[in-house]
Order: structure tokens, then C-alpha cells, then sequence
């Protein structure tokens, strides 16, 4: 998949449960579960913007954003 | 329209438990009206009893909590009352084929355009781990310790049985296949059945050794393949996905329309 242009992968902490699903199916390694159980980004720079972790949350809890808004 | 305007956030974070796979299907359900561009109120999500029907409390669409099993029958009602709305019926492996198996069968006979989705976690998950009728043999269960000895419906070969115009399966992991698949169900004019396996990491998970949701889920790419496809033939244990029934047939409302005109032939209307 092309490399998007990405602006952030946002994790909303109030809707997260900690599964860790985004964490085992994100091919570039971008998140990690934190010291608080929950999703955390801790390699932003890597991200290719596939938005598997967004699609895949069951807690509608990541939205990746892009800078081409319009793309 | 992004997804998250089609739920309640007011009722988020949702009820059910970390990694259960009921919330990617819901988001795939709504990623399918959205790509179709429903209007909210051209859309109503009939639901019975069980973690899965708790979907309907999500959605922003005219929903409808009802009876354990009889999604199908009041669903039934708004359609034949209003068919110009398009009508979902999400429900469980146990809502569906235990307590609503009757009614699953005739709505797959009558061929009434609604959009069934059974949302199949092989456990009865709100009331604590028992087998439902697609556990299957071997499954452990809190009913069955020591392995459940029941086999198990597929929920494909008793819709495509029982008349099903349109009879779909997918999984959880295969969220594009969601997407496609529940557009093509709700535009199918007549019953369309979609069963989507999902992972109950909580109650199927633990009894059966499986380690967490993301395991569930590699299950789900592993042992699942396209309909036909030449992994099935080399293993037949494969699940097959796609779909496998999709066919023109008179639908119910019709079919009722043309009997009242006929009813009121010569009569002043």
C-alpha cells in the first residue's frame, strides 16, 4: 500500500479496553499497549497510513487523520 | 457522513467486553449503509435478546429492542407496514437458530426484503458461556465441561434449505468482506442472510484454550477461505466466505400488494 500522507493515529483512552488488536495487526509496529492497559502510538513516523488498527478497533476508539484530507 | 455519525456516543464505551468482535461488525454494518448512502430515517434495526441485539442501542437509525428470538417476526411488521424502509436484523448464533430458529426459517421462505445478520460467537455470551446450536461437537462450553456433544446448524445450508435468496458468510477479521458483503445484502430485493463469524474471547476464548481476541481472529484468516477456492479443495475443513446463494424470487410485500389489488378490484378505493 502507497505510504499516505499521515497527520496522527488518535486513540481515544475513554473508549479503549485494552485488547490489543490494533497492536497485533498493525504491520509496521506503530502501537504498543501502554503502562496503562490501554492502546498507545509510540512509532508514529512509521505509519503507512493502511488504517487497519482504525477499521478493526471494536471500540470505534483510533482514527487515523491525514494531512489530504480530500484523498 | 464518517461512521461515528451514525452511533449514540452518548452510550460509549459500549457494553461489550475488550476484543469481543460484535464492534467491528457493527462498524462494518454502518461503513455499508454509509458507502450506500441510507438517510438515518430510511433505516430501522430490529433486534431481540442477547449481547449481539444490544447493537440496535448504538445505532442512530429507528431501532428496536425486542423479544429473545423475534427479531425476525416484529421486523416482519415494520417491513409489511413500511416497506419502503430498509430493514436490518442483527442477532445472535442463540438468538437466531435456538429460540428464533422458527422464525429464521419462515423469514428465508417468505423471502421479505430485510437483511438478517447473525453475528455467530458459537456461545451465548450476556448469560454466561453456555453452547448454543452452532458451538458444534467438541466445544467447550459452561454447560458442556466436559465437551459439548450436540452438532452444530450451518447456518448457510439451513437458509440456502429453507429458501434464502441471498445467503452470505464472512468473519470478523475480513472487514472490507463485511463492507461488500452487507451492501449487497441490503440492496438484494428479498431475504438476504449474512452470518458473520465473531470472537467471544471472553467465554469461548477461555473454555476453549484460545489465547486472546487477536488469536480469535488470526483463527478466523486461517481457517477460513473464498468459496471454492483451491485451499478448500487441498483442505476440506476449511470455512468457506463469500457468497453463496444470490437469486431473483417475488418478494413478500409485493406479492401482498398484488393480492390487495386484486382484493380491491372494483371496489371504490
Amino acid at each position: 500500500m502507497a505510504k499516505r500522507n499521515v497527520d496522527n493515529v488518535i486513540i481515544n483512552k475513554a473508549w479503549c479496553k485494552g485488547c490489543g488488536i490494533c497492536v497485533h495487526f498493525c504491520p509496521k509496529k506503530v502501537l504498543e499497549m501502554g503502562k496503562d492497559g490501554k492502546a498507545v502510538v509510540v512509532r508514529l513516523q512509521d505509519c503507512i497510513g493502511c488504517r487497519l488498527c482504525e477499521l478493526r478497533c471494536p471500540d470505534f476508539a483510533i482514527q487515523v487523520t491525514f494531512k489530504d484530507k480530500e484523498e | 457522513m464518517p461512521v461515528q455519525d451514525y452511533i449514540r456516543k452518548r452510550f460509549f464505551p459500549h457494553i461489550w467486553c475488550g476484543g469481543c468482535g460484535h464492534g467491528i461488525i457493527l462498524k462494518g454494518i454502518l461503513s455499508a449503509i454509509e458507502e450506500l448512502q441510507l438517510q438515518k430515517k430510511d433505516v430501522v434495526m430490529v433486534s431481540g435478546i442477547g449481547c449481539s441485539s444490544r447493537i440496535v442501542g448504538y445505532t442512530d437509525f429507528h431501532t428496536l429492542h425486542t423479544l429473545h428470538g423475534r427479531a425476525l417476526a416484529f421486523a416482519t411488521g415494520v417491513k409489511f407496514s413500511k416497506p419502503s424502509l430498509n430493514v436490518i436484523v442483527p442477532m445472535g448464533d442463540g438468538d437466531a437458530m435456538a429460540i428464533g430458529g422458527n422464525h429464521f426459517i419462515h423469514a428465508c421462505r417468505r423471502n421479505i426484503n430485510m437483511t438478517a445478520v447473525i453475528m455467530n460467537n458459537r456461545i451465548y455470551g450476556m448469560t454466561g458461556g453456555q453452547f448454543s446450536p452452532l458451538s458444534g461437537q467438541g466445544v467447550m462450553a459452561t454447560t458442556a465441561p466436559l465437551g459439548n456433544i450436540d452438532y452444530a446448524f450451518d447456518t448457510v445450508e439451513l437458509a440456502k434449505g429453507a429458501g434464502g435468496t441471498f445467503v452470505a458468510r464472512t468473519t470478523a477479521y475480513h472487514y472490507a468482506e463485511i463492507v461488500s458483503i452487507m451492501k449487497k445484502a441490503i440492496q438484494h430485493k428479498g431475504f438476504s442472510v449474512v452470518e458473520i463469524l465473531s470472537q467471544c474471547p471472553t467465554y469461548f476464548g477461555r473454555k476453549n484454550k484460545m489465547k486472546g481476541a487477536s488469536e480469535m481472529m488470526d483463527f478466523f484468516k486461517d481457517r477460513t477461505t473464498s468459496i471454492g477456492s483451491d485451499a478448500k479443495k487441498a483442505d476440506p475443513t476449511l470455512i468457506e466466505r463469500g457468497i453463496f446463494v444470490q437469486k431473483e424470487s417475488s418478494e413478500y410485500c409485493e406479492n401482498y400488494d398484488k393480492i390487495i389489488e386484486m382484493a380491491s378490484k372494483g371496489k371504490e378505493s
